[in-house]
């Protein structure tokens, strides 16, 4: 009796909070048909803002990938002054508000700040924006990757090391298959956050409808106009890429126990 | 032949190596035999180049290698707890040390192939580590030690986490192989037992530093101090002298009264107390038990046959 109480509790919760909402999206996107949900998100403004996303998240994901497994070797696998700052700091952007980020890139690359005078534009343009999503979505790899690392423990390195394995190749034949679970796992994370990413975005790109507007921008910008079925359609866009990218993850991950 | 100079290692305040200076003669068989803390992995590890010393130099062959890493110094390690590589099948963990190496598919395989029948795993190559045990996990970590050739073979308590039969068994197969390969080898144990059985030369170590280097009878009959003589064989201290259990002698000398007696098979255990209060065990045979009459509750005169008195 106890078990299907927790069963129906826990599926309950799942349902209510995370299906349901999401279904309603669906609903509301195709209210109008599927031929209204199609145009509203094939008009210039939508693909261009489908497209900084998707160009975004490919800077965004493989930098913070290897950045994120680097990281997490140095906290692991090294000793150095500041080690448990580090190790503190790598938790900043899950902790800061984006909002927050994104005021604090403005101070930085804005008029007067102190990165004013890089030879680009940064704040409202690209790089702007590829640097806020970076910042919060940094911690994933590092997160999944570290126990992983502990866990192992550093006596096959070591075995390598003694059969004739330099650093790189003991790197690539030992410990990247042995992390590569938590590598996949943090890379999922990190897409999902680079995709949805909207506050840290939002205050950096200027939200220049057409040029710096992501799909998360443009989501909100057609809501703002009462243009629901435009911005539930963008939304169904969205939550097709994140379902899509669980559904890769699951794919080639391996069985619970095993 | 393998030297260590005048070794130091700390780690923090904590002194695990202390001026240490150890020569293993070429294709020997040496223990490094301590308590734990003693120092003896430590040595190992630097011997490997898996840990640097603060002070002192390692010699391979004439030639210092302190500061080489572990990648050019020609050592195979075997550890404790296998080190296997868990994502590669048996056959991938014995030639990875040749894949490495860029040695050509035919040799390899061939090796290979000679490896695992050495260490009697032909049929297990396409395993992975999980499915072996753990007998067969360290078997697979030798012969992927011993795939690159080493000029030292050097193995931290390569039996410690084995069960008592399958150690044994294992211990028998390793003096085999070293008769055979007859490559340098440097095990660690803290086992007197193990060291004295396999090793040519033991090298006693306690509180990082080496208190005796001699081979399993010497250590054993002459003993250069209180540590050895209490950690190398059994022992009785009365007094300020020890006295062996198998050096008890019957019938004459102080009064003594039998506590308890303990049947090992062929071995009986006799625990005695002194008139003085001092307790003592002695290690007879049945046979001998019997002709004394040693049962629990009985009186007797003992006397030590032998005795030694470190100054």
């Amino acid at each position: 009796m106890g078990k299907y109480v927790l069963r129906f509790t826990a599926l309950g919760y799942l349902a209510l909070l995370l299906v349901l909402p999401v279904a309603m999206v669906f609903g509301r996107a195709f209210e109008n048909g599927v031929g209204a949900a199609w145009e509203s998100v094939t008009t210039p403004e939508a693909k261009h803002a489908f497209l900084i996303t998707i160009l975004i998240t490919a800077i965004v994901v493989p930098a913070n990938t290897i950045f994120g497994i680097a990281c997490a070797i140095a906290i692991v696998r090294q000793r150095f002054p500041g080690k448990g700052l580090v190790n503190a700091i790598v938790d900043l952007p899950l902790a800061l508000s984006p909002i927050v980020v994104g005021l604090a890139f403005l101070l930085l690359f804005g008029t007067g700040g102190w990165l004013h005078d890089v030879p680009f534009d940064v704040v409202f343009a690209l790089p702007g924006m590829v640097l806020a999503t970076i910042f919060v979505s940094l911690p994933f790899v590092v997160r999944e990757v570290v126990p992983v690392l502990r866990e192992i423990g550093i006596e096959q390195e070591q075995a390598a090391s003694t059969l004739g394995a330099s650093s790189w190749q003991t790197f690539r034949r030992v410990t990247l298959p042995a992390i590569r679970w938590a590598v996949a796992y943090g890379i999922v994370l990190t897409t999902a956050r680079a995709l949805g990413e909207f506050g840290a975005v939002s205050v950096v790109s200027g939200r220049i409808v057409g040029k710096t507007e992501t799909m998360t921008l443009h989501v909100e910008e057609r809501f703002q106009s009462f243009d629901y079925v435009g911005a539930y359609a963008a939304s169904v866009v969205l939550a097709i890429l994140a379902i899509g990218t669980l559904v890769a993850m699951s794919l080639f991950k391996p069985k619970e126990g095993a | 032949m393998i030297e260590a100079r005048s070794v130091s290692k700390q780690f923090g305040s904590f002194v695990a190596l202390d001026d240490v200076s150890v020569e293993v003669p070429a294709g020997s068989l040496t223990a490094l035999l301590g308590p734990s803390g003693s120092g003896k992995s430590t040595l190992l590890r630097i011997i490997a180049g898996l840990e640097r010393p603060d002070d002192g130099r390692v010699l391979i062959d004439g030639h210092d290698v302190t500061s080489r890493p572990p990648q050019k110094r020609g050592v195979g390690f075997v550890f404790q707890h296998y080190a296997a590589f868990k994502h590669m099948t048996v056959w991938k963990n014995v030639a990875f040390g040749l894949e490495i190496r860029r040695r050509p598919r035919p040799e390899i395989k061939e090796r290979v192939a000679h490896l695992l029948e050495l260490v009697q795993l032909g049929g297990f190559a396409d395993r992975y580590p999980a499915q072996l045990s753990g007998g067969q996990r360290q078997r697979m970590a030798l012969a992927r030690a011993l795939a690159v050739e080493p000029d030292v073979l050097l193995l931290d308590e390569p039996f410690g986490a084995l069960d008592a039969r399958v150690r044994k068994e294992l211990r028998a197969w390793l003096r085999r192989l070293h008769d055979e390969v007859h490559v340098t080898t440097i095990f660690v144990t803290h086992d007197q037992e193990e060291a004295m059985d396999l090793a040519d030369q033991i090298v006693v170590m306690s509180h990082g530093r080496v208190e005796q280097v001699g081979g399993a009878r010497d250590l054993y009959d002459n003993p250069a101090n209180e540590f050895v003589m209490t950690f190398v064989g059994e022992v009785n201290q009365l007094g300020r002298s020890f006295v062996r259990p198998h050096d008890v002698e019957f019938g004459d000398g102080d009064e003594a009264f039998v506590e308890r007696v303990v049947h090992l098979g062929f071995e009986v255990r006799v625990e005695l107390r002194l008139a003085n209060g001092e307790e003592l065990w002695a290690q007879v045979t049945r046979e001998e038990a019997k002709r004394l009459e040693l049962v629990e509750g009985a009186r007797v005169r003992v006397r030590p046959r032998h005795s030694k008195v470190f100054g």
